[in-house]
């Protein structure tokens, strides 16, 4: 069950994009945040923006290390088309020049791969909070 | 050359990975260097290519029966073909995207290739020292490949 935040008419709509299925479906399961509704999954930054531009979400969790278009690329496009979006940045890659760029070109979060159930869930309620 | 603190950033890596992704740490052995070809793989292969300052590739290779019970750990119910290929991939991602910590960005990495089946032969890079790290969780052995100029 949906449930919205105290003065919000509609519970939060979160993409998850990773090109690994197993983690797509880890990060959907692990939303105990019940103030979700995930809207869609992409396995790269071009279903990203294909499914960014259909269904309008609120959040992005976004993998970096992807074919046919990364995850940087992908946060500078989706940053275009809505200013306001939250990204979460959730990647394996766990140098300090990656997670600048990254929230240089948009992204308001960075979790590192692997991850607790917990810290997923404290990263995406930060996420939320701030909007 | 690989250095031995070099080495050490994997074995740290791998040993992080299984206490936090499979909740249950596992025995990370020395890494002993391979003085000839590269050694025999599992039935499931993640490769990562390396380039930038470093080139080479770092592969995490594994049996089934390992990767089913760590996709278990996982709460995944799904053990199929592709699957294992996904959690192999991811594996060996991880574990070489959290080495830019030490190595920089300029360690770079590429997308998983998956090979399959105890005959594949991964890629040897001509003039790269190739280093074994093994791997034991609960009653399976796995490794670490790393071969980097």
């Amino acid at each position: 069950m949906n449930r919205t935040a105290p003065g919000r008419r509609r519970p939060f709509r979160m993409l998850i994009v990773d090109d690994s299925n197993i983690m797509r479906r880890r990060i959907e399961r692990s939303q105990q945040l019940d103030e979700l509704e995930v809207v869609g999954s992409a396995s790269n930054g071009v279903e990203a923006l294909e499914l960014f531009r259909k269904t309008d979400p609120d959040l992005v969790t976004m993998d970096l290390t992807m074919p046919q278009m990364d995850g940087i690329e992908c946060i500078e496009q989706l940053v275009r088309l809505k200013p306001d979006v939250r990204i979460l940045v959730i990647s394996a890659l766990a140098d300090k020049a990656t997670a600048v760029d990254a929230m240089e070109k948009g992204a308001n979060g960075f979790l590192h791969k692997p991850f607790t159930d917990r810290q997923l869930n404290e990263a995406i309620a930060e996420l939320i909070g701030e909007c | 050359m690989l250095q031995e603190q070099e080495l050490k950033t994997f074995v740290e890596g791998t040993t992080n990975y299984f206490e936090v992704a499979a909740q249950q740490p596992a025995s990370v052995g020395s890494p002993y260097l391979v003085t000839e070809g590269l050694p025999a793989v599992h039935e499931y292969t993640g490769v990562i290519t390396v380039s930038g300052r470093r080139e080479g590739v770092v592969y995490f290779t594994a049996p089934k029966a390992m990767l089913t019970v760590l996709l278990m750990k996982m709460q995944e119910n799904d053990f199929s073909h592709e699957n294992m290929r996904d959690l192999v991939g991811e594996v060996a991602n991880t574990i070489s995207g959290n080495a830019r910590r030490d190595f920089g960005n300029e360690f770079v990495i590429s997308v998983p290739n998956v090979l399959t089946g105890e005959r594949s032969d991964p890629p040897l890079v001509a003039g790269a020292r190739s280093f074994v790290i093994p791997i034991n969780w609960r009653s399976h052995s796995a490794k670490l490949v790393v071969s980097l100029k």
